[in-house]
């Protein structure tokens, strides 16, 4: 707005200027987004009927969240859930030991060129494919079983740390980190003295973050034939077995919750 | 105090005996956890297949290259379903995320003591849940389908957007709030004019970020059975058509990649 | 006017921030609050106006005790009670205009604020407040990125564009240099005079006090210690009001002083 006298403006309506200020752009995004909306609508088929139908069950289903039941199945669950478990643990470990290295080496200010070129592909690789299509490959590779599952947790877990520890290590103290490297440290000396005291919070941070997704994770890639919780719950809803469905996603939530609770306080021990 | 006296000379410990020892015992108890875990993967799995991996894997690849690149004519409406999944999915989570997370904030919830624990338990178990479950269950309550996928995407969204927001609306600035409850505004007016304007790019930036994980998501949400490109690769890979799995992963691919970098533009473009 | 009786502020933690307050300010009158950090100078006047629940005693405004409002008496009494505050608390992310016309919010329904269409006259008497404080150029701007002198002008318009009876300043010049920090004071003094309004400024600075304010009262541990003209703010009562330190200096303000007090 130009300086206008106040005279010229009193009596003038005001309105609120437009996130978008050019007419023909902001009604031309309007239009357009109402109608990719229509269109959208348009090809989704909904069968009401069936919907209809479905509510009868959905609200059994929600009523067997009163009344899981842990008991008829309690063999399967308690396998599944051990075996989820397993994987969580032992896909957390070797995936964590394998970022930090990797996550070294995507540092673009620690690593040289070509390690930090090899490092950073395999980390757009790892985050590119999700879980559930790694774990599909790995089952046909591999063949059925936890093996398959612990593998994609732990290629996963692997693209997810690196990237996250690389980025922290960029935007470290260089300060603190240079001061080391001027006492006349050798190489692996400067990273355990300069550049790991200010890593680790995060890392344990993110590391017990990993852990939660990797028990969420592993809860699915039983539906595919990798292991773990998926392949019950799978059966159950076949089944339409609601009750014991419920049972175990209460039992996921509930161990899901605790490991929240759980990372809260370690978090807050190593700041 | 970490200092020992040997005979006439002092030596520096960086742990004093008891600490050492605990954290000694904590990674045996660690190592012992993992091999634990490690038997019983070993134990589930056939380790001929294992051996005989890096054959099939070869095999696989020769017969998956090179994709059948005409089939891609027969993905247009999967492409398309898989992206009304994500968005639509996205929308309606983001229209029920609001309101839970304005019940979940400190600052806005109407009661700490019953709402509050309510819309953080909607919180914690449809974000703990994998989108893929709710599809399963959902299939089971109103069929396979397009609208199964959508309902989904939408659950699973509303703790991860509702978190995120009810963080971003505990940090405002609390004066911004008093000033316009000091002019006489009613509890609405304060909410559209001290609360909205301060959230408002928090909302857009979990809008986006969100719609790109939700791209990644609904790209399998076909392998159960809700619609998308995910039917397409279920089939493909029951058939053992491998060179159409193999142009459908590229095709994913590049949806995430497009996604992410669609999403890291206009997330550019708010803040 | 404004007449508090007995004002009481206990908070949750047990803290007494108020003691029996008394105080009385006739129509028009400027009043400037001094006192140290945590005296109750921010509490009384966020009590004035219940953005900090008081624990007992009366406010009484006009006859009304507001302390026994109801919210929606209470929301009607808040128009007539204009607010200046400390880190100026505009909704950043909002334009001028709009900063200014959520003054009225009390007045205009739900919808009108929320589709920005505010009756002309309240338009109008926005582009006359902007103009008047020599913002009226910067209306559309984006609220953050003005300078904080003229933040606070914004805050100022906000305020009067309530067309209250009482305004109540809370530290208006703390997060400001010397030089703006008259400016703004000077402002506002001056358009409490044009418009007949009483206030109450909370000010740490007892120099730009004595400058422009008629009437001092001095707040300590949550209890009136000093009630009186500028001139009779002398060193013992300074020493009453904040504690022991060399105060001559500060009762003959000379610039460099005061300016290095301003500027902490």
């Amino acid at each position: 707005m130009s300086h206008r006298e106040l005279d010229d403006m009193l009596g003038t309506a005001w309105r609120k200027p437009h996130f978008v200020a050019n007419p023909m752009l902001r009604w031309g995004l309007v239009a357009g987004f109402v109608a990719y909306l229509i269109a959208a609508f348009m090809t989704i088929e909904v069968d009401w009927g069936r919907v209809y139908e479905g509510l009868d069950r959905g609200a059994q289903f929600v009523l067997a969240f009163t009344s899981p039941d842990f008991v008829s199945r309690a063999g399967d669950i308690w396998e599944g859930l051990l075996e989820s478990i397993v994987m969580t643990v032992a896909a957390s470990v070797v995936g964590i030991l394998i970022s930090i290295p990797i996550g070294l080496g995507a540092a673009r200010n620690i690593a040289p060129m070509p390690i930090y070129l090899i490092c950073r592909g395999i980390v757009a690789i790892s985050r590119a494919l999700q879980e559930i299509i790694v774990a599909i490959l790995l089952v046909a590779i591999f063949g059925f079983g936890p093996l398959a599952g612990f593998l994609t947790l732990s290629f996963a877990t692997i693209g997810f740390l690196s990237k996250l520890l690389a980025e922290d290590i960029e935007s470290m103290d260089r300060v603190q980190a240079e001061a080391i490297k001027a006492s006349g440290a050798r190489w692996s000396q400067w990273i355990n003295y300069g550049v790991q005291p200010q890593v680790m919070p995060r890392l344990v941070g993110l590391s017990m973050y990993r852990i939660d997704i990797n028990f969420r994770e592993s809860a699915i890639l039983g539906l595919v034939g990798a292991g773990g919780i998926g392949a019950t719950l799978n059966t159950a809803f076949d089944r339409y077995e609601y009750d014991t469905a419920a049972a175990i996603l209460i039992l996921i939530i509930v161990i899901v919750m605790a490991l929240e609770y759980l990372s809260g306080i370690i978090r807050a021990r190593v700041q | 105090m970490p200092v020992v006296e040997q005979g006439s000379s002092r030596i520096w410990h960086r742990r004093t005996r008891n600490e050492s020892l605990i954290r000694w015992f904590g990674w045996l108890l660690g190592v012992a956890v993992f091999v634990v875990c490690w038997q019983r993967i070993s134990e589930s799995t056939t380790w001929f297949f294992v051996w005989d991996a890096p054959r099939i894997a070869n095999d696989i690849w020769t017969r998956a290259t090179p994709p059948r690149w005409e089939y891609i004519t027969q993905l247009g409406r999967p492409i398309w379903d898989t992206l009304n999944i994500a968005t639509l999915g996205t929308m309606i989570s983001l229209v029920l995320a609001v309101p839970v997370a304005f019940l979940a904030a400190r600052n806005t919830t109407p009661s700490k003591l019953f709402i509050r624990p309510i819309a953080l338990l909607v919180i914690v178990s449809t974000r703990s849940i994998n989108s893929l479950i709710w599809a399963l269950l959902l299939i089971a309550i109103i069929g396979p389908g397009v609208f199964a996928g959508v309902i989904a995407i939408a659950i699973r969204s509303i703790g991860f957007c509702a978190k995120l927001l009810y963080e971003a609306i505990e940090e405002i600035d609390h004066a911004q709030v008093e000033a316009i409850t000091a002019t006489g505004a009613s509890r609405w007016q304060v909410m559209a004019y001290g609360i909205v304007p301060q959230i408002l790019p928090a909302f857009a930036g979990i809008a986006v970020f969100r719609w790109d994980i939700n791209i990644r998501e609904s790209t399998v949400l076909g392998l159960v059975g809700a619609g998308g490109i995910g039917l397409q690769l279920s089939s493909s890979l029951n058939v053992l058509a491998w060179p159409q799995v193999s142009l459908i992963l590229l095709v994913i691919l590049a949806a995430v990649v497009i996604s992410e970098w669609v999403s890291a533009k206009v997330r550019g473009a708010i803040i | 006017m404004l007449r508090l009786q007995k004002l009481i502020k206990t908070y949750k933690t047990g803290d007494q921030a108020l003691k029996a307050i008394d105080l009385e300010v006739p129509a028009g009158q400027v009043l400037a609050l001094i006192g140290p950090s945590g005296a109750g100078k921010s509490t009384m006047i966020r009590c004035i106006n219940r953005l900090v629940e008081p624990t007992s005693g009366s406010i009484l405004l006009d006859g009304t005790d507001l302390a026994k409002l109801g919210a929606t008496q209470l929301r009607k009494a808040r128009r007539s009670m204009g607010m200046i505050f400390q880190e100026y608390a505009l909704v950043e992310r909002l334009t001028v205009m709009e900063n200014v016309l959520s003054g009225r919010l009390g007045y205009v329904g739900f919808w009108r604020s929320f589709l920005r269409r505010y009756p002309q006259s309240d338009v109008d008497e926005a582009f006359r407040l902007l103009d008047r404080v020599g913002l009226l150029h910067m209306a559309d701007k984006r609220a953050d990125e003005l300078s904080g002198g003229q933040r606070q002008r914004v805050g100022i318009c906000r305020a009067l564009i309530q067309n209250p009876k009482l305004l109540l300043v809370d530290e208006p010049t703390a997060s400001l240099d010397p030089k703006t920090s008259r400016q703004i004071m000077r402002l506002i003094t001056e358009l409490c005079q044009e418009r007949g309004l009483a206030a109450i400024i909370n000010i740490h600075d007892v120099a730009l006090a004595q400058m422009f304010v008629p009437r001092i009262v001095g707040l300590r541990f949550g209890e009136i210690v000093f009630d009186g003209p500028p001139t009779a703010l002398t060193a013992d009562k300074l020493t009453e009001i904040y504690g022991e330190e060399d105060w001559e200096a500060t009762i003959t303000p000379d610039d460099t002083d005061e300016d290095i007090e301003a500027a902490e």
